[in-house]
């Protein structure tokens, strides 16, 4: 017989292992579905891994779908911190890109060392302020953001498509429906000449250590995770807590408002209707699989990226469907909740003693 | 001695259990027969918890066996680690803190998981009669038909323990069951408890309340240390004896020097709170709390003095009449403003209001304060000096816990409720409200959460208890006043005032008529 014993503290290294042992476990139950289409299942996860991290330029790859899952990452980690449910990070990320479109590509001339940060800067209000709506609505008047987030990110992408046919039309595209390039001043550098990895993952990674500098010692990210925890003892203890959900709306949709940055000026150079293949929603699995932990976002997102640029490769090289990302990702969704339990939970196996 | 007739229903041998270095049970034997009322009686980190979830199925014990009688009064090993066989078994509880889904309406609560999932609909005509008996029994009249959200603390422990009537247990562990509970109401229960113990019921009674124990209980049980201490009839014992074995050591009687009262500190003059339709409502109330004083507030809970802490807290503002909290006109909610002014705060429940279980014992320590100078520099948090002096409040509060770092919820009530005292004390506040303070204390932190009131109050701050102990109002008070369906009687000098008359008030008599 199981028996779970509340645990009183987690230790560190288990937090850890959980999530190790999520990624490996939806490997395996992945190795299923594999076997049952009839392909080689150790051969396919060596394509997998070598597609993802078998050379230099399958590395630069996986590190560049990483980028803006880091950002929409961050996003839910900080969002969730503060039971802030915020599933509106695809809409965030679009409204980021739209305003990269709208300063970068024309509208002002200027040298990069004043574009770029401008349109990051853009990219983060647009992100921040479509959030600030529903947060709005949440502590006025109790709406549910979860319906309010997930509902504005049919409507964003619907805006972005009218604009995209509309005002924001490229001339010069034959038809297609997207933007005008961006400005050379307005493009994040390549790191590395030759790979498309640009220097968004730079970015990346600084906000994940600023976030989690912010969280841990900073008096605001203290009132944060004492509001998440318990509003009502936050509340009695005067704690500002409307603020202080403000304050996390503002920095959960900046920081998808920035992915959407890193992909038009980092990555594609203009803005179409596609630019994200649910980067927004990836993001509440890399923050789940993290843990939270804005440190922990970084592999966590590293490893999603990795599935999917491994299995597209993979794909192509034995003919599986490339749909076998999502199953991964999912069921190391899946694993990492179940795993949960473990980090709340002793488990204990007695034996049923004899009557 | 002669040997007891009655027959055994529940015998626990040799229960050990540890968890990791701490024996929190260490070999207990306890026999308890059919119609016997047995105290349990022990500090916290006793032990006491421990084996009632033993008993219950929560915990599995290292070492051990739980026979309990079947209905044909065989003794036979109840299955370690399981709750559905403890409920079968016969076994009910009534925890200290309540396990009822605040949504559902008491009726909802006491139905729920008796009947069949395939009922259609709750088969209400049977149930209802009989919850209608068993209110008539054992007078726990309530209200079953609104949201127990909606109801008093103590509305919803009579919830609990209709619960557990309603499952035919035949043995009945109170958990502290009089600790919100009138005089008269708890005098109810004792004769409920006696009548359903006339019956066959035994009942385990839990409480600190050592003269209920020796009024209600044939014998007493006492734990000490994770061990048995005493196994004895109540007859001979005294409360200062069994005290003295709970804590192991003689008790010093509680000393208090006369107040020397001044200026007054909290004045509410005509002050309403709360729209005239809810339950805990404030109604045109007067009082005066001068610097140097305990003002009790004695009253059910749910009658107004809930309204009241949420004026002081800041959580309320006054519909009606004046409000001066601390030289403070208190015109609007303003927690943060009411901290500032130098209002101390005690929530009565400090798991959901008074601390934040998921951070650590130095991070709920400067909850309140964490944007003063001495806690942040430049909107960075200075680590290394809150927990230094977090370490040194664990050290000056007596807050047994691993260290600064230790998350909250891996603490026990009273030490839990040192953190929160800690908390308020340390800055010196002017006034002190202070909301049922001690519930679900042992006698030891109960002791040192009176001592540091009066301590607070000798200091000079104002002091404003609510309580629904009695005992510990008229220990602690200087005056007391007495609260009921929102309104709030002059305050009385607790000198030569009668229990009696305060227990009738607050049951809703006038004091004219009550005295």
């Amino acid at each position: 017989m199981i028996r779970f014993i509340p645990r009183e503290r987690t230790p560190v290294w288990l937090t850890v292992a959980v999530s190790v042992g999520a990624g490996l476990a939806a490997l395996l139950l992945t190795a299923i579905p594999l076997a049952l289409s009839g392909a080689p299942v150790l051969g396919a996860f060596v394509l997998m891994a070598k597609g993802a991290l078998g050379d230099g330029f399958a590395l630069a790859e996986t590190l560049t779908r990483a980028t803006p899952l880091i950002f929409t990452g961050l996003a839910a980690a900080v969002a969730f911190r503060a039971k802030l449910w915020n599933i509106g990070a695809e809409g965030q990320l679009y409204a980021g890109a739209l305003a990269t479109v709208a300063l970068g590509a024309g509208l002002i001339e200027a040298p990069a060392y004043v574009l770029v940060p401008l349109v990051l800067i853009g990219a983060a209000l647009a992100g921040a302020a479509l959030l600030l709506v529903p947060v709005l609505f949440k502590t006025r008047f109790g709406a549910d953001e979860v319906v309010v987030t997930l509902l504005m990110n049919f409507i964003v992408l619907l805006f972005v498509q009218m604009m995209l046919e509309g005002p924001m039309k490229d001339e010069m595209a034959m038809g297609w429906p997207q933007s005008a390039p961006v400005l050379d001043e307005a493009t994040l550098p390549k790191l590395i000449t030759g790979l498309r990895l640009h220097w968004g993952l730079v970015i990346a990674v600084i906000s994940a250590l600023l976030l989690h500098v912010f969280i841990t010692r900073t008096v605001w990210g203290f009132r944060i995770r004492a509001v998440g925890e318990n509003a009502r003892a936050a509340r009695y203890a005067g704690l500002p807590v409307g603020k202080a959900m403000a304050l996390v709306g503002l920095l959960s949709g900046g920081l998808a408002g920035l992915a959407g940055a890193s992909e038009v000026a980092g990555l594609k150079g203009y803005l179409t209707a596609d630019l994200s293949p649910g980067f927004g929603y990836a993001g509440i699995v890399v923050a789940t699989l993290a843990n939270l932990s804005p440190l922990g976002v970084i592999p966590s997102a590293i490893f999603v990226a990795g599935v999917f640029v491994g299995a597209d490769s993979m794909s192509r090289a034995i003919g599986v469907s490339n749909y076998l990302a999502d199953l991964v990702v999912a069921l190391a969704l899946l694993s990492v909740l179940v795993g949960g339990l473990l980090t709340r939970f002793r488990i204990v196996l007695v034996r049923r003693e004899a009557v | 001695m002669h040997p007891d007739p009655r027959p055994l229903v529940l015998s626990l041998s040799g229960i050990t259990k540890r968890f990791g270095p701490l024996t929190a049970n260490d070999h207990i034997d306890l026999d308890v027969r059919a119609g016997e009322i047995v105290a349990l009686l022990g500090e916290n980190g006793a032990g006491k918890t421990t084996l009632m979830s033993i008993l219950f199925g929560h915990y599995v014990a290292d070492e051990g066996v739980v026979h309990i009688a079947g209905p044909d009064g065989q003794l036979s090993a109840l299955p370690g680690g399981s709750a559905e066989a403890a409920l079968a078994a016969g076994i009910g509880m009534v925890h200290q803190h309540f396990a009822l889904a605040e949504n559902l309406t008491g009726f909802e609560n006491i139905v729920l998981g008796t009947q069949s999932l395939w009922t259609l609909g709750l088969r209400r005509g049977a149930a209802r009669a009989k919850l209608e008996r068993l209110i008539t029994e054992s007078g726990l009249a309530t209200d079953l038909d609104v949201p127990v959200a909606r109801l008093s603390v103590g509305e919803q422990q009579r919830i609990e323990i209709l619960k557990a009537l309603y499952r035919d247990v035949r043995v009945l562990i109170l958990d502290e069951p009089t600790a919100v509970l009138t005089p008269q109401e708890a005098d109810g229960l004792a004769a409920t408890v006696r009548t359903l113990a006339a019956k066959g019921l035994a009942v385990i009674f839990i409480s600190h309340k050592l003269h209920e124990v020796l009024a209600l209980c044939e014998r007493v049980v006492v734990l000490r240390g994770g061990a048995k201490v005493a196994d004895q009839p109540t007859l001979g014992a005294s409360r200062a004896s069994l005290a003295e074995l709970m804590v192991g050591r003689p008790i010093p009687a509680r000393e208090r020097p006369p107040a020397n009262p001044g200026a007054p500190v909290l004045v509410l003059r005509g002050v309403s709170v709360g729209a005239p339709d809810q339950r805990d409502r404030l109604q045109g109330a007067d009082l005066e709390v001068r610097a140097g004083e305990i003002v009790g507030i004695a009253g059910v809970s749910g009658n107004g003095q809930g309204a009241l802490a949420q004026l002081v807290a800041g959580l309320a503002s006054p519909r009606a009449g004046e409000a001066l909290i601390a030289g403070l006109r208190a015109s609007r909610a303003d927690p943060a403003g009411r901290i500032a002014a130098g209002i101390g705060r005690i929530p009565e429940d400090r798991h959901r209001d008074g601390t934040i279980g998921a951070l650590t014992v130095a991070e709920n320590y400067v909850l309140e304060t964490i944007a003063a100078p001495e806690n942040q520099r430049a909107g960075l948090i200075r680590r290394d000096d809150i927990r230094r002096r977090a370490a040194r409040a664990i050290a000056d509060y007596d807050v047994r816990c691993p260290g600064p770092d230790a998350a909250v919820r891996a603490l026990s009530g009273g030490n839990m409720q040192k953190v929160v005292l800690a908390r308020v004390l340390e800055r010196a506040p002017r006034l002190v409200l202070a909301h049922q303070p001690t519930r679900g204390l042992d006698i030891g932190a109960t002791t040192d959460v009176h001592r540091r009131l009066i301590a607070a109050r000798d200091r000079g701050a104002a002091v404003l208890l609510i309580s629904e102990d009695l005992d510990e109002l008229f220990a602690l008070s200087d005056r007391i006043a007495v609260v009921h369906a929102g309104h709030l009687s002059a305050a009385m000098d607790t000198a030569g005032l009668d229990i009696r008359t305060v227990g009738l008030m607050m049951a809703g008599h006038a004091a004219e008529e009550a005295a």
